[in-house]
């Protein structure tokens, strides 16, 4: 508690609207991070918008509250930062997004580029060997029978396919998820993982700087794609580099935690897993619900740009609102059984990748390497059993798992 | 409020009641029309909720977008002429009896 206590003093007392429902819940806590469905239903049920003292911020939980929010970009911006801390009053820990941390008409311009980049067509190109890679991976994990699903398969698999379809090279591609996990982190409040994780930051910034430049991506990758726009005239000489650092921060650590979450469910729910392997044409609704259900990527902020009423609640200019992606997923007022893993639901309209004009860009290849690996799985794994402890990892915004062991069978 | 028919595969029409304001998408999701995927929920990223609009009813549509068109080149099935993403298409009672044509597949 020191080391927070100590941030506390320094952040400028903050009263709480009156009317709106006030919470002390820190949901960038250990105890958060343990449980945060418990904490979630309390949110919801406060009310469809809530008052967090600890950071003097409101909260939206509710799905309806969650999607109004994300879907008004012109009234919560982003280009005030994404996470707690408030760009007009204090400098970026990196320069700024100019797709993440950017409104209309700015952030029109470069999502339509990577929004190319990352298409359906762009798809297509890489499918193929996405899927070879896939099962390459699971007829290897199934001659070792018990390993790590975090460390040798959610992390692993990603790490075989995206460095080399962004064209990156071999060299300092250890620095992609500790760079990535800063990034998460620092979007969240000043406490002792955002702290750390910056203070730690100068390799793996510096890296991830030099691999953005034109001369280190390989032709053909999605990096050089991005370049070839700048030649187009879409985006400057300068921009480019940014963007590639946008799909080098959110393009691999959130596919870890997405596979992840898929692997821990499947580990959890043998039927769910016995349905998925009689029909293995559901390994993208699969994987898709398993992002439902666990939410890898918890919380976004957004910044009032006037005072607005919502939900009946009027919000002054220039207030943070976190919302909270994770609680608006399994929202009773939205999901039927919402505590219940389905792989047979109908996921459409979930918020794991966001919605509106900030919707997870890179969306369709977390899709393909979900649905190819949990593929691979049904058609080769006949059984899934945790076997030792399961370990959380703690991140400001991203929920996934330190440590899964577990132990498969061959089909 | 608009009816509209959603026509599978193998012929078989799915008429179904949509809300004003609401997109074809929607209401295909609210009611389950199974040859809908909408993995990205409407926002124009993924291309799994085409459509092939029937005879006569194209041209009553608002004109396509360039995300649309980019996305379409993209779709599963065969992109026609007369292809369209069922989430940019809003309903009002001017679409009453609109026809869509489902494709074979969506990914």
């Amino acid at each position: 508690m020191s080391a927070t206590s100590r941030i506390d003093s320094a952040t400028p007392e903050r009263s709480a609207p009156a009317g709106v429902p006030h919470l002390d819940v820190d949901p960038f806590s250990t105890e958060f991070f343990e449980d945060p469905h418990r904490i979630h239903d309390v949110l919801r049920e406060a009310g469809p918008v809530v008052w967090l003292e600890k950071w003097g911020v409101y909260g939206v939980a509710r799905f309806a509250e969650v999607h109004a929010v994300l879907n008004d970009p012109l009234t919560f911006c982003s280009s005030r930062g994404v996470g707690l801390s408030d760009f007009a009053k204090e400098k970026p820990w990196r320069p700024q997004s100019i797709i993440l941390e950017a409104d209309p008409p700015a952030h029109t311009r470069t999502r339509s580029v990577l929004a190319q980049v990352l298409s359906p067509t762009a798809m297509k190109q890489v499918r193929e060997h996405f899927t070879a890679m896939a099962a390459a991976k699971v007829d290897e994990l199934l001659t070792r029978r018990s390993f790590d699903a975090v460390a040798d398969l959610a992390e692993a698999y990603p790490l075989s396919v995206f460095p080399d379809a962004m064209g990156l090279k071999q060299e300092g591609r250890e620095n992609l998820l500790p760079y990535a996990s800063l990034v998460f982190n620092a979007f969240g409040p000043p406490n002792q993982l955002r702290q750390e994780a910056i203070e730690r930051s100068a390799p793996h910034q510096a890296y991830v700087a030099a691999q953005c430049q034109r001369e280190n991506l390989t032709p053909g990758g999605f990096g050089a794609c991005i370049h070839a726009r700048a030649d187009a005239g879409d985006i400057t000489a300068e921009e480019a580099p940014l963007l590639v650092r946008s799909l080098l921060s959110a393009g691999l650590d959130t596919t870890v935690n997405g596979i992840g979450a898929a692997m821990y469910c499947l580990a959890r729910f043998p039927d769910q897993l016995a349905l998925l392997r009689s029909d293995p044409t559901l390994a993208r609704n699969a994987f898709e619900e398993a992002i439902r259900f666990e939410s890898p990527v918890q919380t976004f902020f957004r910044t009032t740009t006037r005072e607005v009423e919502l939900a009946g609640y009027r919000i002054g200019e220039g207030e943070k609102v976190l919302m909270f992606l994770g609680a608006a997923n399994r929202d009773p007022r939205r999901w039927e059984n919402p505590d219940r893993y389905d792989v047979t639901r109908r996921t459409s309209g979930h918020v794991g990748f966001g919605s509106g004009i900030h919707m997870c860009v890179g969306q369709l290849v977390a899709r393909l390497e979900g649905e190819v690996m949990l593929a691979a799985i049904a058609r080769k794994v006949a059984s899934i059993e945790i076997s030792g402890p399961v370990k959380r990892r703690y991140n400001n915004t991203l929920r996934g798992l330190e440590s899964l062991p577990i132990t498969i069978s061959p089909a | 409020m608009p009816s509209i028919t959603f026509v599978h595969p193998d012929g078989r029409p799915q008429r179904i009641d949509a809300r004003d304001g609401e997109s074809a998408m929607q209401a295909a999701t609210r009611h389950d029309v199974g040859g809908i995927l909408a993995e990205c929920g409407g926002n124009a990223m993924c291309a799994t909720c085409h459509v092939y609009v029937d005879e006569g009813w194209l041209a009553r549509l608002p004109a396509m977008g360039g995300d649309e068109d980019a996305l379409l080149d993209g779709a599963a099935a065969e992109r026609r002429a007369n292809s369209r993403l069922s989430c940019q298409i809003k309903l009002a009672t001017d679409l009453d009896g609109l026809v869509l044509n489902l494709p074979d597949r969506q990914l």
